[in-house]
C-alpha cells in the first residue's frame, strides 16, 4: 500500500533541501536563473519581501498564474507563501501542485489568534520562528520545516543570527535538561510538551531549520551555515542585487563550502555591489514582520 | 574488514547516511573536495537536487573525476539520477555508470510523494521505501539488473559494482541498503581492485 502526506514523507522532502540555497522569484525568467545557478527550490511570489515593505497595504498570497509559470519553468521544487492562518489560500496553493507551503509573516497575517492545522494538509509546511516557543507550536501544528524569521527584505542579517542563536542555544538547554525541568520550560515557552521531548531525545530540532530573513552576500549565507543553519532561504538578496545571476551562483557555492574562506572572498571580489539594506532601529514595531505569528 | 565509505557532502541528506555506514560497523567520511576521493573504498551520492548537485560537481571537478573512477557508488533518489547513462529530456547522462534511464520526477509532485513496502531482490525482509519527488528507471539495460518494482515500475538496479534506488533508505532506520552496498564494496575490494590505501 502506498501512502502520501506521512509526516517522514513531508519531513524527508525539506531534508533533502539541505545544504542548499532556496530563492525568492517572482516569474518565470528568474526562476530559471535561479535553478541554472543551482538553486534548490525556489519561491514563487508576486513580491520580494523588501518590494512589499515598499509598497505597503495588504500583502497577500501570489497570484495563482505566477505559480503556473513557475511550476512550468523549472524542474526544482517550487514553494509559496501564504497569509499565517489562511486556511483557502494555503488549500488553493496545495490544489495547485506547489511542493511545499511557507505560513508566511512576510504576508499580512489573516488570523492573528491562530495558524492553520498543517498536519491536515498533504502537502507540507515551512513556518518561521525566533525561539523555541515558536519553533515548538509550529511542529505542534504539522510545521515539517522550520526557518529563522529574521527580518525581511532588509538585507540585514542580524536578526535571522539573533533567531538562529536562540533557538540553537535553547536546543541544547533542552537536550539536558531532566523530565521534571521539561514540563516547566513547556509551561514557560508555550510550547507542547511531546516536542520538547523529542528535542530533548534526538538532541536536534525533529525537522530542518534553514536561516531566512536578511541575507544579502555569500558571506551572510556561510555565516548562518557556521551557526548551525541546515540551509539558507535567499528573499531580495539575489533579485535585487546588482548581478544576480553571479550573486545567486556565489550564494549557492558559500552554502555548500562554508568554511572555505579563500573561495568565499574569491566569489564576493567581483560581485559588484548587493541589495542596499535598511537599520533594524530605523523599523517601528509595527514595521517588523517577525512580530507576526502566535 | 573495515571499508570507509564516502558520502558525496555537496548538497541534500548526508548526515542521514553517514549515520546509517557507522550503524553498519563501518567508517564514514563527508566527500567536499576530489582529493578526498582517494581516502575511500566506495561512495554513497545522496538524495538532493540532482540539478543543484550536478552543478557544483561540475564547478569542483567532480564529474569529471567520478566519470573516471572505478569506485563502487550507491545512488539514492538524486543520487540514482546522478548514475544513469539517459536521463529523459537531458542531452546526456550526469555520470554513466548504470546502463538505465531514468525519468525526473515520475510519480508527480510532493503532493504524490509517498511510502511503501517493497520486496528486493538480494533483500529478506520488506523494505520501508519512502519516495519523494522520486525518479523511476524506464529501462534496465544490459549490464543491470532489476532488484525492484513499484507497480510497473522499476525502482531499484544494480550492476557489478553501482547500486541505484528510487527511494530514500537513509530517512528510516534501516541500514538493509547500505549493508547490501558495503558487502558490494568489500567483495570488489577483495578481488583487489580497491583503490583506497
Amino acid at each position: 500500500m502506498q501512502q502520501t502526506g506521512t509526516e517522514r514523507v513531508k519531513r524527508g522532502m525539506a531534508e533533502m533541501q539541505k545544504g542548499g540555497v532556496i530563492m525568492d522569484v517572482v516569474n518565470a525568467e528568474q526562476a530559471k536563473v535561479a535553478e541554472a545557478a543551482g538553486a534548490v527550490a525556489v519561491m514563487a511570489l508576486e513580491r520580494v519581501p523588501s518590494d512589499i515593505r515598499a509598497a505597503g497595504g495588504v500583502a497577500r498570497a501570489c497570484d495563482p498564474r505566477i505559480v503556473e509559470e513557475v511550476v512550468s519553468a523549472v524542474s526544482i521544487p517550487v514553494m509559496a507563501k501564504c497569509r499565517i492562518g489562511h486556511i483557502t489560500e494555503a488549500r488553493v496553493l496545495e490544489s495547485l501542485g506547489v511542493d511545499y507551503i511557507d505560513e508566511s509573516e512576510v504576508l499580512t497575517p489573516a488570523d492573528e489568534v491562530f495558524h492553520l492545522k498543517k498536519d491536515d494538509y498533504t502537502v507540507p509546511f515551512v513556518c518561521g520562528c525566533r525561539n523555541i516557543g515558536e519553533a515548538a507550536r509550529r511542529i505542534g501544528e504539522g510545521a515539517s520545516m522550520l526557518r529563522t524569521k529574521g527580518e525581511p527584505g532588509t538585507g540585514n542579517i542580524v536578526e535571522a543570527v539573533r533567531h538562529m542563536r536562540m533557538v540553537n542555544q535553547e536546543v541544547r538547554q533542552i537536550s539536558v535538561m531532566s523530565d521534571d525541568e521539561l514540563m516547566t520550560e513547556a509551561k514557560n515557552q508555550g510550547a507542547p510538551y511531546d516536542v520538547l521531548q523529542e528535542i530533548k531525545r534526538l538532541g536536534k530540532l525533529p525537522v530542518v531549520n534553514f536561516a531566512a530573513g536578511g541575507v544579502a552576500t555569500p558571506q551572510d549565507a556561510a555565516l548562518m551555515m557556521e551557526l548551525g543553519a541546515d540551509g539558507v532561504f535567499v528573499g531580495s538578496g539575489v533579485f535585487k542585487s546588482e548581478n544576480p545571476e553571479k550573486f545567486a551562483k556565489a550564494i549557492v557555492e558559500a552554502t555548500t563550502h562554508y568554511q572555505d574562506y579563500e573561495l568565499i572572498g574569491r566569489l564576493a571580489k567581483e560581485l559588484g555591489s548587493a541589495m542596499k539594506g535598511i537599520d533594524i532601529n530605523q523599523l517601528s514595531l509595527e514595521e517588523r514582520m517577525q512580530e507576526r505569528g502566535w | 574488514m573495515v571499508m570507509r565509505i564516502g558520502i558525496l557532502a555537496l548538497q541534500g541528506a548526508v548526515r542521514e547516511h553517514l549515520k546509517l555506514v557507522e550503524a553498519c560497523g563501518h567508517e564514514a567520511l563527508p566527500i567536499k573536495r576530489v582529493d578526498e576521493l582517494e581516502q575511500i573504498d566506495g561512495l554513497i551520492l545522496p538524495g538532493g537536487e540532482s540539478t543543484a548537485m550536478r552543478r557544483l560537481m561540475d564547478r569542483y571537478g567532480f564529474t569529471e573525476a567520478l566519470r573516471a573512477s572505478d569506485l563502487p557508488m550507491f545512488g539514492t533518489c538524486a543520487g540514482l539520477i546522478l548514475l544513469a547513462e539517459n536521463v529523459v529530456g537531458l542531452e546526456e547522462g550526469h555520470l554513466g555508470k548504470l546502463n538505465i534511464t531514468v525519468e525526473r520526477n515520475s510519480f508527480g509532485r510532493q503532493i504524490d510523494s509517498f511510502e511503501a513496502e517493497l520486496d528486493v531482490e538480494g533483500i529478506d525482509e520488506k523494505a520501508t521505501a519512502i519516495f519523494i519527488r522520486a525518479p523511476h528507471i524506464v529501462s534496465a539495460d544490459t549490464g543491470a539488473e532489476v532488484l525492484s518494482w513499484v507497480d510497473d515500475k522499476i525502482v531499484a538496479v544494480r550492476s557489478d559494482r553501482h547500486l541505484g534506488i528510487s527511494f530514500h533508505p537513509e530517512l528510516t532506520d534501516s541500514t538493509v541498503f547500505h549493508q547490501f552496498f558495503i558487502d558490494m564494496v568489500q567483495k570488489y575490494a577483495e578481488a583487489g581492485f580497491s583503490v583506497g590505501t
